[in-house]
């Protein structure tokens, strides 16, 4: 049988060796915690809290503003010091609430859960909702939006996202493999509310370990199968991991729902699981921390809101002085000039590296060799999309599909002459799908 | 702000291969065929080559000096521009014309449309067929201590026999760099296996001459034979041009379907300009029209997107 997989793509160097057989561990925050209030796609959430006022762990501290946006939570107990902008990993400074830790970690008493055959489906999509979860793949998108299609039997295939594609990020492989059972009880809720759907475990082929144990503990489910997928990046994309498992194709103006599938990565599924079988709103996730400046690259179970210095210190510190760091993978993440931000909802990664490619890299003129078309998996042609980018020519730009880039990275990663590719494409689709919102 | 590090947009890694590795694995592809020509042309032929490579290099060395601009020659685009010009002339030729040829390729070509990536043209093709209509008679006579009878194309087309074991080794007359068979293939598998270029471009190339010129020499009278067709195949500057020039990046259609259309193209030209044009030969021109058409085959063979249709193409 040919390898469930897509067009295009690359295979760098992985890097996944370094902490993949490191434990998750948990980490106690020491300092003050920062929460922006905008951790997801929407609008951004409101305080509930003010200045002076004592919070516990687990208590709600912002409310989602509308149906398109997620509440906060804090997960330490301490005092709201300040409700002010602060730096978030864009480079940005985003509202955020920060919270004093008092180092109690004093927690709220959850309500008494419901078994999920007992709930509606309404009901479900609600704890879904209060519990705060947006996907933590790297999106932000908020959960409950995905799961309230407009006809939810018409779904057919639930996919979990256990892809992790993303050179270095080891964070899913922990989770498949230290807390399975949470991954498929979180699938399970999900089926719940799509009676019509297969639940697929999509799962990269270069970890045998997780497919073969994910395919014992599901040996008695019948709605629930393990689909090992090609090892190459994006095929954890969501576009692309759809097509490898079901061979259907959206493009960018479609979403998921409309070829009947739901995706969701594996710490958000797993996020599921606890709101909806044991009441508790997102309140961590795991972080790799990793790279060759790191002394000792770890999986680490971090609350929201943690400052990265307090992980780097957790890790050992550096061993050598990285060059560039980034939040979450290499090909995806953001580069950030200062580590003092505080981990969110979407922070996968933090990935310290002594060598930046991409200031060694000095661009040079395009040769026209056409192998940024060959890996493109969204099958455009990015060279002739990055000289209508730089022309501002956005007309051609959209002619010839730009819309289309999910921005993966591909064609910077294998361009010979080091064009920033992606980059200009990426830029264009930006303007040119803020030109379009404003002519609706 | 306690410590500023390098930002920048995603992706942050780069794959290893460069503009230059390409071009110095263009170079090394070349080896095969160059050292063939020095040993069956003698050293005059490592002069010409010289020569060549010289100009190129230093034409375009001069001109970004003269121009202010950043220095490319480190790109060893230039190098293989020399190189393959210099394959493509007779051995006889005076010291001058590999001069000519080298200013007229790098600089008008290339530098004057943009340098590397903006020439509209292949440099060394644009380079021979000045040549070839500014002094006919230089760039025609093969006639050298090797050899003193016509080349293969030349015979077959008067209508005599030729030795195809000959051809495909190398012994024969022609131009410095085109006549082994064996070294062309032997490159063409370096590049191949370096995943510098793949058959699309060569083999429709290859494959739709064989088919035309089978084609028109049986429509001008010609009986039409395997010997015939293998000798067309191996003779002249076909497969030189098929795996070095036609596969040029910057000269060639960047889309899949693109790239067949122009080999086929290419293909169709050569045997048009082999059986009824006034010389034997027709490569070269074959390609350097067949890239002039290059922006049209592009846009005319676009690949649909992933999620309209081009997913699985």
């Amino acid at each position: 049988m040919a390898k469930l997989t897509f067009l295009g793509g690359i295979h760098p160097y992985d890097g996944k060796d370094l902490s993949k057989d490191k434990p998750m561990k948990e980490v106690l925050p020491k300092g003050d915690l920062v929460y922006p209030l905008s951790q997801h796609i929407g609008a951004p959430a409101v305080p509930v809290v003010k200045k002076g006022d004592r919070v516990l762990a687990g208590q709600k501290i912002a409310e989602a503003q509308g149906f398109v946006s997620a509440p906060v939570y804090a997960t330490v107990s301490g005092t709201v010091k300040a409700i002010e902008p602060r730096r978030v990993v864009t480079g940005d400074n985003a509202m955020s609430i920060v919270v004093e830790n008092d180092g109690l970690y004093e927690e709220v008493e959850y309500p008494p859960v419901v078994p999920v055959e007992k709930m509606s489906r309404e009901e479900i999509v609600a704890k879904i909702k209060e519990a705060g979860i947006v996907g933590m793949g790297g999106a932000g998108f908020p959960t409950h939006v995905k799961m309230s299609p407009k006809e939810p039997d018409k779904i057919t295939t639930v996919i979990a996202n256990c892809a992790e594609c993303e050179p270095y990020l080891t964070s899913d492989y922990r989770r498949m493999i230290e807390e399975p059972e949470k991954l498929i009880g979180g699938l399970k809720v999900i089926l719940h509310l799509f009676p019509n759907a297969k639940g697929v475990l999509a799962v990269e082929d270069n970890k045998p370990d997780c497919i073969a144990l994910l395919r014992k503990l599901t040996k008695e489910e019948e709605r629930i199968s393990v689909a090992a997928v090609k090892t190459k990046y994006p095929q954890g994309s969501e576009r692309q991991l759809i097509y490898a498992v079901t061979g259907r194709a959206i493009n960018y103006e479609m979403l998921p729902a409309d070829v009947g599938c739901i995706v969701d990565n594996v710490d958000t599924v797993v996020a599921i699981c606890r709101a909806v079988n044991e009441g508790k709103p997102l309140m961590n996730r795991i972080v790799t921390v990793t790279g060759d400046a790191v002394a000792n690259p770890q999986n680490f179970i971090v609350r929201i809101g943690t400052n990265y210095h307090e992980l780097i210190e957790e890790a050992g510190g550096f061993c050598k002085e990285p060059e560039k760091i980034i939040s979450g993978g290499p090909m995806m993440g953001f580069g950030i000039f200062d580590l003092d931000v505080p981990t969110t909802k979407t922070a996968s990664a933090l990935l310290c590296l002594t060598h930046d490619d991409v200031s060694a890299a000095e661009p040079s003129a395009c040769i026209n060799c056409g192998r940024c078309a060959e890996v493109c998996p969204g099958r455009v042609v990015p060279k002739l999309l990055a000289e209508y980018a730089e022309r501002y020519d956005f007309e051609n730009f959209e002619k010839y599909n730009g819309l289309e880039c999910c921005e993966c990275g591909c064609c910077s990663y294998i361009c010979p002459a080091k064009r920033p590719l992606t980059q200009a494409i990426k830029s264009a689709r930006k303007l040119v799908l803020a030109e379009k919102k404003k002519k609706k | 702000m306690s410590d500023l590090r390098k930002v920048s947009s995603n992706p942050h890694i780069r794959a290893k291969d460069t503009t230059a590795k390409i071009m110095l694995t263009v170079v090394v592809a070349l080896l095969p065929a160059t050292l063939f020509g020095i040993y069956n042309f003698g050293l005059r032929a490592l002069l010409i080559i010289a020569i060549s490579v010289a100009t190129t290099v230093l034409t375009e060395y001069l001109f970004e000096k003269i121009c202010k601009k950043k220095n490319t020659t480190g790109d060893f685009s230039a190098v293989v521009t020399g190189l393959l010009l210099a394959l493509n002339l007779p051995v006889s030729v005076p010291w001058w014309i590999p001069v000519i040829g080298g200013v007229f390729a790098i600089l008008v070509v290339k530098m004057l449309f943009g340098g590397l990536g903006q020439n509209f043209m292949n440099p060394a093709l644009a380079g021979r067929c000045f040549l070839l209509l500014s002094f006919p008679s230089i760039m025609t006579n093969f006639e050298c201590d090797a050899y003193t009878g016509a080349t293969p194309l030349a015979a077959i087309r008067a209508g005599e026999g030729v030795m195809v074991r000959d051809m495909i080794i190398g012994r024969t007359a022609g131009t410095i760099g085109e006549t082994s068979m064996i070294a062309i293939v032997i490159g063409a598998c370096i590049l191949i296996l370096a995943g510098v270029i793949d058959l699309k471009v060569p083999g429709s190339y290859l494959a739709s001459f064989a088919v035309f010129v089978a084609l028109f020499a049986t429509l001008s009278g010609r009986t039409v034979s395997a010997p015939y067709i293998s000798a067309q195949l191996a003779g002249g500057g076909l497969m030189l041009g098929a795996f070095f020039m036609a596969t040029d990046y910057v000269t060639r259609p960047v889309t899949k379907k693109g790239q067949y259309v122009f080999g086929i193209f290419l293909g169709f030209l050569t045997a048009v300009f082999r059986i009824f044009g006034a010389s034997a030969e027709g490569v070269s021109y074959a390609i350097i029209i067949g890239n002039l058409l290059v922006p049209l085959i592009e846009k005319a063979t676009m690949p649909k997107c992933f999620g309209r249709g081009g997913e699985r193409s």
